[in-house]
């Protein structure tokens, strides 16, 4: 599909470049981001699974000249962007929800482990609160759509999936996935720049213990 | 050196300056002063760099009380700030002597007041920012609200000569007021809001609920419907308007979560985020469309005003 470009209040953007969780997709929307903070006057550029939002300063550049320079960056031939780190995460699978999800799901406990820790996911993005990492794809078999009621509270650690996503919860904070587990490795790190152990384009294998 | 001694606390007060901007790809929202107009302004009045480290005071306002000369400004809301008592003037510099106290002795209007001391304030500098984000307790004052007993110290020294009296006429102040007409563009998602959705947005006044802090304020209204399926999540700015399944609108404010997976029906321009942080619950508003020529315009002539304090 063509990108499609929108103004995002008066000093910001958004490029919609596709609607689906892919890592070519994604990888484009990085390689986009990444190309574009080095522009004049572009201050902060950031991929999501599909997107890439664009903060600017209109004293130095325009929407007009942005969405022109977007149309050609997109032409050209997208560039492989490095392959990420791989973190082995520590997995306790003993979450509130683990039992209600595999009945959900039509599966044992033990065989929603089993898939949900096979599989190396993709670092879509970091976001929503400091290092939390959108990870996927998810196993098809082990889709659910988010809890209807979100928990007001969840502890930093907590291991969640929902939808075609998984990830960890770097604080505490409300949340609307299902709760399989926890891990210790912090995700949050608060004294390093950037504060997050995950980036985008990671890879992470959980391992349950 | 210390220059402030904190002797009641108020009921939200941290430091701030204009934010952390260029780390959301780590999931860190900008933070900073939430009137960021009224921030910049007290420490233009002081003679400081606009991004200086200044006090941000919710709903009320602290007890502070010099220890040394210093040469402050108040901004912002009108809580009428008083120096030993007796009112002193809103957006204009004032020389504190050692041993004087500076109090608030009651809301007038708005929500929100800066407090600029010449040279800044010091404090916990996090990804290059001296804004308290009181969700990871990093930056400004050991990541949190201020307590009785804290003495604050300046960042560097004041400029000399301590020039009070600067001082920045109502004319070039925003257009403050309980019920504020936001100037917005209509966002990425738009056009997913059905036909009767997109008149009640631009004709409806909406109410600042209860849910509304640093993060961003719940509105309460007429019930908005978007149509399509769900979306991907995506990044997110100060002043996006997410409507979640329930059709009640979400205005991004400084300590926004970076990425949202809710559709973004308008953007609020930059000029007009000032009048939505100085408003509390009960506060109604609403939107105004407007062009981004326009919108650009209006934020530099918001520019120029500042510029006058010299």
């Amino acid at each position: 599909m063509p990108e499609k470009t929108t103004p995002l209040g008066d000093a910001a953007l958004v490029v919609e470049l596709g609607t689906r969780i892919d890592t070519a997709l994604n990888s484009r929307c990085h390689a986009l981001a990444a190309a574009l903070e080095k522009r004049s006057g572009v201050k902060e550029a950031f991929a999501g699974y599909s997107t890439v939002t664009v903060h600017y300063d209109p004293d130095r550049t325009s929407f007009t000249a942005l969405k022109a320079a977007i149309s050609k960056l997109l032409k050209a031939k997208p560039r492989v962007g490095p392959s990420g780190r791989l973190h082995r995460l520590p997995v306790t699978y003993d979450g509130p929800d683990l039992a209600e999800s595999a009945e959900l799901l039509g599966l044992t406990t033990l065989e929603l482990v089993r898939r949900h820790s096979q599989p190396i996911y993709r670092v879509f993005m970091v976001g929503f609160v400091p290092g939390f990492a959108y990870l996927g794809p998810l196993p098809p078999t082990l889709q659910l759509p988010r809890r209807r009621v979100p928990r007001t509270h969840v502890p930093a650690g907590t291991v969640a999936m929902a939808g075609e996503q998984t990830g960890v919860y770097p604080l505490p904070t409300p949340g609307g996935w299902h709760l399989l587990g926890r891990t210790s490795m912090p995700m949050f790190l608060s004294d390093n720049d950037p504060p997050s152990l995950l980036r985008p384009g990671d890879r992470v294998k959980f391992h349950p213990i | 050196m210390t220059v402030l001694r904190v002797e009641k606390p108020g009921l939200l007060t941290t430091v701030q300056d204009l934010g952390r901007p260029g780390h959301r790809a780590f999931g860190v929202p900008p933070s900073g002063a939430l009137d960021r107009f009224a921030l910049a302004a007290a420490n233009r009045l002081v003679g400081n760099p606009e991004g200086a480290a200044g006090l941000e005071c919710a709903l009320n306002g602290p007890l502070l009380l010099a220890l040394e000369p210093c040469l402050i400004a108040v901004t912002g809301a009108d809580f009428t700030p008083c120096v030993n008592g007796g009112e002193i003037p809103l957006w204009t510099g004032v020389y504190l002597a050692a041993g004087e106290r500076l109090s608030f002795s009651g809301r007038r209007g708005g929500a929100r007041c800066y407090v600029a001391v010449a040279g800044g304030l010091a404090g916990k500098r996090w990804l290059g920012s001296l804004s308290t984000y009181l969700l990871v307790e990093k930056g400004g004052f050991d990541g949190r609200t201020l307590e009785a007993g804290d003495e604050l110290e300046l960042a560097g020294t004041p400029p000399r000569p301590l020039v009070s009296g600067r001082h920045l006429s109502r004319r070039l102040l925003p257009d403050y007021g309980r019920e504020p007409v936001l100037a917005a563009l209509p966002g990425p998602h738009y056009a997913r809001l059905a036909r009767a959705s997109r008149t009640a947005l631009w004709k409806s006044s909406f109410e600042v609920t209860r849910d509304a802090d640093r993060m961003g304020f719940r509105l309460d209204g007429p019930q908005l419907e978007v149509t399509g399926r769900e979306l991907l999540s995506l990044g997110l700015t100060m002043g996006a308007v997410q409507l979640p399944l329930g059709g009640q609108p979400i205005l991004l404010m400084a300590d926004h979560q970076t990425a949202g997976g809710y559709p973004v029906v308008v953007g609020v321009a930059r000029a007009a985020l000032p009048l939505a942080a100085q408003l509390l619950p009960g506060d109604r508003l609403s939107f105004a469309e407007v062009g981004l020529a326009e919108a650009q315009d209006a934020w530099r002539r918001l520019r120029r005003s500042l510029e006058e304090i010299a």
